[in-house]
C-alpha cells in the first residue's frame, strides 16, 4: 500500500485476510480480518481523529448511538477520546516505569498483563508515543525523538488499531530493518529478505500515516461478544 | 518436545522434573510485541495449581505418562497396592495419592494406574463400582429427617445418602465422579 501511495494514490484503504500461525486466544485467531487505510499528508494525530469518527459513525448508522457493550458494561464513546502517552500509562498502571520495563525486557509482559486490564474501561482510550525501538516503521516524533508517532486504540480494554506517522527516510528504516533482522535471528526465527523494491520506493513516499483495525475485533464491540471465535463463521478448531 | 506454540488446554507437559496439566490457556500478543503464553498449571502429583507466563522461545518436554490396567489387591499400612495386569508387577500408591477414590477400593477392582516415568502417581476409576451396604438402620416410614434419603455405611467404611428401601447385605451401584447413589444392583 505503500508503494500505491508513492504512485500518487492519497487516500487508500484495503479490508483483507490475516493470517498469524499459532495464534490463537480469546482475542486472537489465526486467521483474521483486517481493515488497514493510508492517508498522504497527514500523521498519526490526523488518524485519531478518523478513528474517533469511524466509531461513532457506525454507533450512529447501526442505532447505538449510547455506545458499544464489552464485559456486559456500556463503553461512553462521545468524542473527543483521551490521549494517554504510553510513558504515562506505565507510570500509573505499572510497578515500573517504562525504561525500566524495556531495560529488562518485561515491556510485554508488564504491558499485558499490568496495563491493558487497568486501561479505561468505560471509554476508548489512545495509547500514543511508543518508543522508537516499538515502531519499526513509524516515524519519529518531532518534539521528542525519543520516541515513535505511533498509537494504539483500546476501546473496553480491547486493543483495536494501531496506527503511526510512516517512516519516509529510507536510510533510517534499512537501519531499524536490520536491528529488526538482529532480533529474529538472536529468537532463532527464519529471517526476512531486506525489502529493497520498498526501500527504494520509500524515498519517494510523501508524508502520510496509516492505520490497521482488526474487523473481526470491532464486530466484538458492536455485538457484545467476549470471543472473538464468537464472531466468526469457524472457530480454528471446527475447520 | 513442546514449544510454546503447542500449548493448549489439556496439554501435559513436565516442568521443573514434575508433570503438569494446563488447566487454564489464554494467548496475548500486546501492541504487535512477542506472543504470551498465560496458563494456569496444576502439578499431577501434589495437586498444587499456579499461574505461568510463558514466551515464543520457551520450550516444554512432554510429561513422560502411561495409564495402565491394574487390579486393586489390599491395603499394606499406609500403602495400598495394586497389580499390573499384564506383568503381574505390584506397585504402590499412599494413601495421599489414592485420595478420595479409595471409598471404592474393594479386592480385585479394576482401575487405571497413571504412571509418570513408570512411577505410579495416581488412580482413574471405573465411572461406577457396585459396593456392599454393610450397615443401614432399618427404616420405619415416616421417621426420616432428610425426606427420602438415608444415611448408611458402605463395606470400605464410605458413608452414602440412599432410597430408604436399601437394607443391610445388598449391594449398590456408586457414580464415582459424583459419589453419588446410582441404582441397586440385584444378585
Amino acid at each position: 500500500m505503500k508503494r500505491l501511495l508513492v504512485a500518487g494514490h492519497a487516500r487508500i484503504f484495503q479490508i483483507c485476510r490475516c493470517f498469524r500461525q499459532g495464534e490463537f486466544g480469546s482475542r486472537h485467531l489465526p486467521e483474521f480480518t483486517m481493515l488497514e487505510w493510508y492517508r498522504a499528508e497527514a500523521d498519526y494525530r490526523d488518524l485519531m481523529s478518523e478513528c474517533e469518527e469511524l466509531v461513532t459513525a457506525l454507533a450512529q448508522d447501526l442505532d447505538m448511538p449510547e455506545g458499544l457493550i464489552r464485559g456486559g458494561r456500556t463503553i461512553d464513546i462521545r468524542k473527543p477520546w483521551e490521549r494517554l502517552m504510553l510513558e504515562e500509562a506505565f507510570e500509573r498502571y505499572a510497578p515500573v516505569s517504562l525504561d525500566e520495563a524495556l531495560a529488562v525486557g518485561t515491556f510485554d509482559e508488564l504491558m499485558a498483563f499490568e496495563v491493558e486490564p487497568r486501561l479505561s474501561m468505560d471509554r476508548p482510550v489512545f495509547i500514543c508515543d511508543f518508543p522508537v525501538s516499538l515502531g519499526a516503521l513509524a516515524r519519529r516524533n518531532s518534539g521528542n525523538p525519543e520516541v515513535a508517532e505511533r498509537f494504539e486504540l483500546y476501546i473496553g480494554g480491547l486493543e483495536l488499531v494501531n496506527a503511526f506517522s510512516e517512516l519516509t527516510d529510507a536510510g533510517e528504516q534499512r537501519e531499524r530493518f536490520l536491528k529488526e533482522e538482529a532480533k529474529r535471528r538472536a529468537m532463532g526465527k527464519r529471517p526476512y529478505p531486506m525489502p529493497e523494491k520498498f526501500l527504494h520506493d520509500l524515498a519517494k513516499m510523501p508524508e502520510s500515516a496509516g492505520a490497521a483495525l482488526g474487523m473481526d475485533r470491532l464486530v466484538m464491540l458492536f455485538t457484545g461478544a467476549e470471543e472473538i471465535g464468537d464472531v466468526v463463521a469457524f472457530r480454528p478448531e471446527e475447520l | 518436545m513442546y514449544s510454546a506454540a503447542d500449548l493448549r488446554k489439556g496439554l501435559r507437559i513436565k516442568l521443573d522434573g514434575d508433570p503438569y496439566t494446563i488447566t487454564e490457556f489464554n494467548f496475548v500478543k500486546p501492541g504487535k510485541g512477542q506472543s504470551l503464553y498465560r496458563c494456569k498449571l496444576r502439578n499431577m502429583i501434589t495437586g498444587a495449581q499456579f499461574e505461568r507466563t510463558f514466551r515464543e522461545v520457551d520450550t516444554f518436554e512432554a510429561a513422560d505418562l502411561q495409564q495402565k490396567a491394574m487390579q486393586y489387591l489390599y491395603k499394606e499400612g499406609d500403602n495400598y497396592v495394586f497389580m499390573d495386569l499384564e506383568s503381574y508387577e505390584q506397585v504402590y500408591l499412599t494413601d495421599d495419592q489414592v485420595g478420595d477414590t479409595k471409598n471404592y477400593l474393594i479386592d480385585s477392582l479394576e482401575v487405571e494406574i497413571l504412571l509418570f516415568e513408570d512411577r505410579p502417581i495416581g488412580v482413574t476409576l471405573p465411572n461406577s463400582v457396585d459396593l456392599r451396604v454393610e450397615h443401614a438402620e432399618p427404616w420405619a416410614k415416616g421417621d426420616s429427617v432428610s425426606g427420602n434419603y438415608k444415611p448408611v455405611v458402605l463395606e470400605t467404611g464410605y458413608r452414602i445418602l440412599v432410597p430408604p428401601f436399601i437394607e443391610e447385605g445388598e449391594k449398590i451401584r456408586v457414580d464415582t465422579r459424583s459419589g453419588e447413589y446410582i441404582t441397586r444392583v440385584k444378585e
